[in-house]
């Protein structure tokens, strides 16, 4: 059943879009955590997708997508001199993390209208389900 | 006497299995729309009734060993022949990553498939409604 198959499809880029939210959150929350050494500080997270496809012997009309994993940023990371900091090393530098704002606003709104979509399919789909269900009567 | 029921109900069944298909296809390019390389694909309607109904001939595999299945009479009206009739979009305006889904056209797509199926559904029903009025014999 196709109609069935929606729901296997839309709830995979749900779960994705979640993924990419969750990553996006704790990007904000880290933007300022302070390290001693570049090596040691934290670095912006992005999830990478790709398209799942189907075991063989199955027909593939619709494809859902998985998470093949997590990479971190490989931006240099912000160092600021302030040898007042606790955190600061022996010359009087501290080091920020590479998170840009901008960047990490912009995929926060991507994400969630990408989940949004989602959700509609499959709402859509459980109309059409249940209308299909109700055939003849 | 015998009622033939697929006859009776017509292209409309065929129709509605199509428009299944296609939403699976529409809700897999919108789930893939962040997904690097991904190419939006979608179900030519026109050609997958066409193939579904069989009007665009018999097509049967040639038997050269006559411990081969004849395939023939199997063809017309298949739903996975529909997967034949799937085509890449032509993008508009792809992005950098080699992603093509433009995910307003694949909405618009989807709710579009989502009322004709459900407009399917109405006459399927209608018919189902004449056969019940004609068993009453009211």
């Amino acid at each position: 059943m196709s109609l069935l198959n929606i729901f296997d499809i839309a709830g995979s880029g749900m779960s994705a879009q979640a993924l990419r939210l969750n990553t996006t959150a704790s990007n904000l929350a880290n933007a300022e955590s302070v390290s001693r050494s570049s090596a040691e500080t934290y670095r912006a997270r992005q999830p990478v997708f790709s398209a799942v496809m189907k075991a063989l012997g199955e027909t593939p009309a619709g494809v859902g997508v998985q998470v093949d994993g997590i990479v971190e940023s490989q931006a240099p990371v912000r160092h600021q001199y302030e040898p007042g900091h606790p955190m600061a090393n022996e010359s009087g530098y501290i080091f920020l993390p590479n998170v840009s704002m901008a960047e990490e606003m912009a995929n926060m709104i991507s994400a969630s209208r990408s989940y949004q979509t989602n959700a509609e399919v499959a709402k859509t789909s459980k109309q059409l389900f249940m209308r299909t269900l109700s055939l003849g009567q | 006497m015998q009622f033939g029921l697929d006859k009776f109900f017509g292209i409309g069944q065929q129709a509605l299995k199509i428009h299944s298909r296609r939403a699976e296809v529409l809700a897999g390019n919108l789930a893939n729309v962040d997904t690097p390389g991904y190419k939006a694909r979608d179900i030519d309607f026109k050609a997958a009734l066409q193939q579904v109904k069989g009007g665009m001939g018999d097509v049967a595999l040639r038997t050269t060993n006559p411990n081969h299945i004849n395939s023939a009479g199997t063809s017309p009206g298949r739903i996975d022949d529909v997967l034949g009739e799937m085509k890449y979009r032509i993008p508009s305006q792809p992005s950098l990553d080699g992603n093509t889904v433009d995910s307003l056209k694949e909405k618009s797509a989807f709710m579009e498939n989502a009322l004709l199926y459900q407009t399917n559904l109405q006459f399927l029903g209608g018919k189902i409604k004449h056969i019940k009025s004609a068993l009453k014999g009211e």
